[in-house]
């Protein structure tokens, strides 16, 4: 540890000379919660926060989370899954082109993108219940900003050594030294960023041949136009902006007071015990006095700029890097751990005893969240599992509504669409219920009979044109009802589609 | 400006220097101009000076035809010829194998129906929906393509001399059929009209006068029959209708039966060889004959 110069104190500090030692061996860190609502005017340029780094259970937890979700967004595109011939081969693919979306063994058509907004729902409840159980787990650990934020600091303390030395650096002269160390991480966070926003237009097309062509300056300019946005956002809110932007850019800080209560589990600094608060000298008794010696370094380590120790705040975003500060010096100084910790408003009342009770997991909030979302995974997985393979669409010709022949029947025409979703090459047949004396014909198969089969490639519709003829004694009314029913000829599997036979009766 | 110092008003409220105009009392500040609408003022004049380096800009120069080239030797009509060319050259794939396919494959291979069917549509649409409908539902005098009857045919290999050639139009092969005017002409009395008009309407049940009937059935043989044939069932080589069916291609009632005998009707299409090609004329042929009226050879 290095010792501070007298010139770095914050302002709090000044007029009496704080100590050097919080207790005996842990250095007392001289620094001011800068994003802490007591310390920020309206109206402030940013202050940079220099977040150290600690270990522990939640930091190790933290970067495990970190490496996988980073290597399922880069590496997921390039994962294959075998389809049907034509089809493209990637397991996770957005294809505007052929109207499809790939998710391994699922395939939505654009009609069917109510599945999409299906999961949209379960994903919002679950971050629901997820919050009201444990606040704003979300933000610490899941969140893309704090991913990338995360990997970015670690960038920077990779070239420029930890909040000490970055501090320092960021106040020395500009020497080749400190340029080196600053083009270094500027080039490492640009080149992050430009592999993250390459990834996200993977997910919209062949991956291995669009890689090739945007390096070979073949792709759309799309691909481009989007991997340089994303390059741009990546690089500026996780290497510029950070925390400004859940301060300041992002919604669910402010939704988030609507789901948490006093029994949610949050990061809790356990004032009753931590106060009241002070260094700790050698041989110095423990009773009459808080177990928090001060040493700040809850706040040194937060990257959000507060100090835990003024109860809840906005700014958190329940990453717990402070709980793993304080545990590794509650140790140091021979105290229990957990005066940082995952607590609920409830758990301190109970233990100030103004209250009986303490966090149950199972109250009404959770219990209506953890419903909607059953019975919203229940309706989506009863429609998925029961997702039709055809689809049968019957669109009545309306230019001319009706076309009267020669010996005075009449006809009218159809286009029908059937949609096969299977990957195989399928045979339907096509039945027609309707008044007695109807005729079928089909254009471009004169000989299709009464039943005609119809042919559809695999993941294809076809659009196929179907003429009925009723003769002059049927027609008994305006229009007639209709039925198209479409039998897959293989599996019987039936699709329906009820319409009209318009007769000019009365026109 | 150039008002003089002394002139100067300043406005008490907001100490800002007035215009010197008022009107009913009310004066105007005269604020500058904010920094950032000047800023984006001068890039205009800086990037309209750009402009007419590289695009064409300057007109009425001597030497230059039309206006100045401009470094980028920019012209929007030959990016339409070149897209035009372009969008022959994607077509002429398909194109190609329509006009070199025998009539009869195209309605039993599903591809090239498929690609008939859609440039078919699509130059029915252009050409032929002004006069036939949208639908190709007709109007009066021009006849209903959707149903079973024809005047000169109605197999896809008829369907396509007649629009390649026409209908009573300048090109050599075209369609040819004269009916004369019996009635304005003075071939046949007024009388004689009407009684063949009565005979015409008793073909499809429509009339009630038996005499005039047998008296029009005379003038028919001697004067229609030649035509429309011995049992008034047409003949599509003279383009002359079948009397006997329910469709009426200019109405079916008594007055409008008189007056087409009275002065012929001898409608017209033009040839469209000299104006589509090939492809596009098959294509429009596999159209109108897939509309549900069309006859296998």
């Amino acid at each position: 540890m290095t010792t501070q110069s007298p010139a770095s104190r914050s302002p709090g500090a000044q007029g009496e000379p704080a100590p050097q030692e919080a207790a005996v061996g842990v250095h007392r860190i001289d620094v001011t919660p800068v994003n802490a609502a007591a310390n920020r005017k309206l109206y402030k340029a940013r202050e940079p926060i220099y977040p150290k780094l600690v270990h522990g259970p939640f930091r190790a937890f933290k970067w495990v989370f970190l490496a996988f979700s980073l290597l399922v967004y880069y590496g997921l595109p390039w994962v294959r899954w075998p389809r049907a011939v034509g089809e493209p081969d990637q397991a996770v693919l957005v294809d505007f082109e052929g109207r499809r979306f790939y998710f391994f063994f699922i395939e939505i058509w654009p009609q069917e993108v109510y599945y999409i907004t299906g999961l949209l729902i379960i994903a919002a409840l679950s971050l629901f219940l997820v919050t009201s159980l444990f606040g704003r787990v979300w933000c610490g650990y899941a969140c893309p900003q704090t991913i990338w934020t995360d990997l970015f600091i670690a960038v920077e303390r990779f070239f420029e050594g930890d909040r000490n030395q970055r501090m320092r650096l960021d106040k020395a002269k500009w020497s080749p030294n400190k340029l080196a160390r600053k083009l270094g991480k500027h080039i490492v966070w640009l080149l992050i960023a430009f592999a993250t926003g390459g990834a996200w237009i993977l997910y919209f097309h062949d991956a291995p041949s669009l890689a090739r062509d945007f390096f070979l300056g073949q792709a759309p300019a799309t691909a481009y136009i989007f991997a340089g946005i994303l390059t741009f956002t990546t690089y500026s809110l996780a290497g510029m902006m950070r925390e400004q932007v859940c301060t300041y850019m992002c919604p669910w800080p402010r939704i988030q007071g609507a789901m948490t209560d006093n029994e949610t589990l949050e990061v809790t600094y356990r004032a009753e015990r931590g106060e009241p608060r002070g260094p700790h000298r050698r041989g110095e008794s423990w009773d009459g006095r808080g177990d928090c010696i001060d040493c700040k370094q809850c706040v040194a380590a937060c990257p959000m700029g507060i100090d835990i120790r003024d109860g809840d705040q906005l700014e958190c975003i329940n990453c717990a890097l402070c709980i793993d500060a304080c545990d590794a010096i509650m140790v140091k100084i021979e105290r229990p751990k957990g005066l940082i910790a995952y607590d609920s408003r409830a758990n301190t009342q109970k233990r100030l005893g103004a209250a009986k009770r303490g966090t149950r997991i199972l109250r009404p909030r959770t219990i209506y969240y953890a419903v909607a979302l059953a019975l919203v995974s229940v309706v989506m997985l009863v429609a998925f599992s029961s997702r039709s393979t055809i689809d049968l669409n019957v669109l009545r010709d309306r230019n001319p509504n009706y076309v009267q022949l020669s010996d005075g029947s009449v006809r009218n025409g159809y286009t029908v669409k059937i949609i096969n979703k299977n990957n195989t090459e399928q045979t339907y047949r096509l039945t027609i219920d309707g008044p007695a004396g109807l005729s079928v014909s089909v254009v471009g198969a004169p000989d299709a009979g009464p039943e005609p089969e119809f042919t559809v490639g695999p993941d294809q519709v076809g659009r196929f044109r179907v003429y009925v003829t009723l003769p002059r004694e049927a027609l008994t009314a305006a229009s007639l009802p209709l039925t198209f029913t479409v039998s897959e000829t293989a599996t019987q599997t039936e699709a329906v589609n009820p319409t009209m036979f318009q007769t000019g009766v009365g026109q | 400006m150039s008002t003089p110092d002394n002139e100067r008003e300043i406005d008490a409220v907001s100490g800002v220097e007035t215009t010197g105009h008022e009107w009913d009392g009310i004066k105007e500040l005269n604020n500058p101009l904010p920094r950032w609408w000047l800023w984006i003022f001068y890039a205009c004049i800086i990037w309209a000076v750009i402009y007419m380096v590289f695009m064409p800009a300057i007109p009425g120069l001597p030497g230059a035809e039309g206006a100045t080239r401009g470094l980028r030797n920019h012209s929007e009509r030959v990016n339409v010829a070149r897209d035009m060319a372009a969008l022959e050259e994607a077509r002429s794939v398909y194109f190609s194998r329509l006009t070199e396919a025998d009539l009869s494959e195209i309605e039993s291979d599903p591809e090239l129906l498929t690609i008939a069917l859609a440039a078919g549509e699509s130059a029915f649409g252009d050409n032929c929906a002004t006069c036939h409908g949208a639908g190709a539902q007709g109007a009066r005098g021009y006849p209903n393509l959707n149903d079973d009857v024809w005047l000169w045919g109605g197999t896809l290999e008829e369907i396509r001399r007649t629009i390649r050639y026409g209908i009573r139009s300048e090109h050599m092969e075209t369609r040819m059929g004269d009916m004369p005017a019996f009635g304005r002409d003075e071939l046949l009395s007024r009388e004689e009209v009407n009684d063949v008009a009565e005979y015409v309407l008793s073909l499809s049940g429509h009339s009630e006068d038996a005499a005039a009937v047998d008296r029009g059935a005379e003038t028919f043989a001697a004067q229609c029959a030649v035509c429309h044939g011995d049992n008034a069932m047409g003949n599509r080589d003279l383009g002359a209708p079948n009397l006997t069916d329910t469709d009426w291609l200019y109405g079916g009632d008594r007055e409008t039966v008189r007056e087409t005998i009275w002065s012929a009707r001898n409608s017209t299409m033009p040839a469209w060889e000299s104006r589509l090609d090939d492809a596009v004329i098959t294509a429009l042929a596999v159209y109108v004959h897939s509309r549900g009226g069309g006859e296998e050879d």
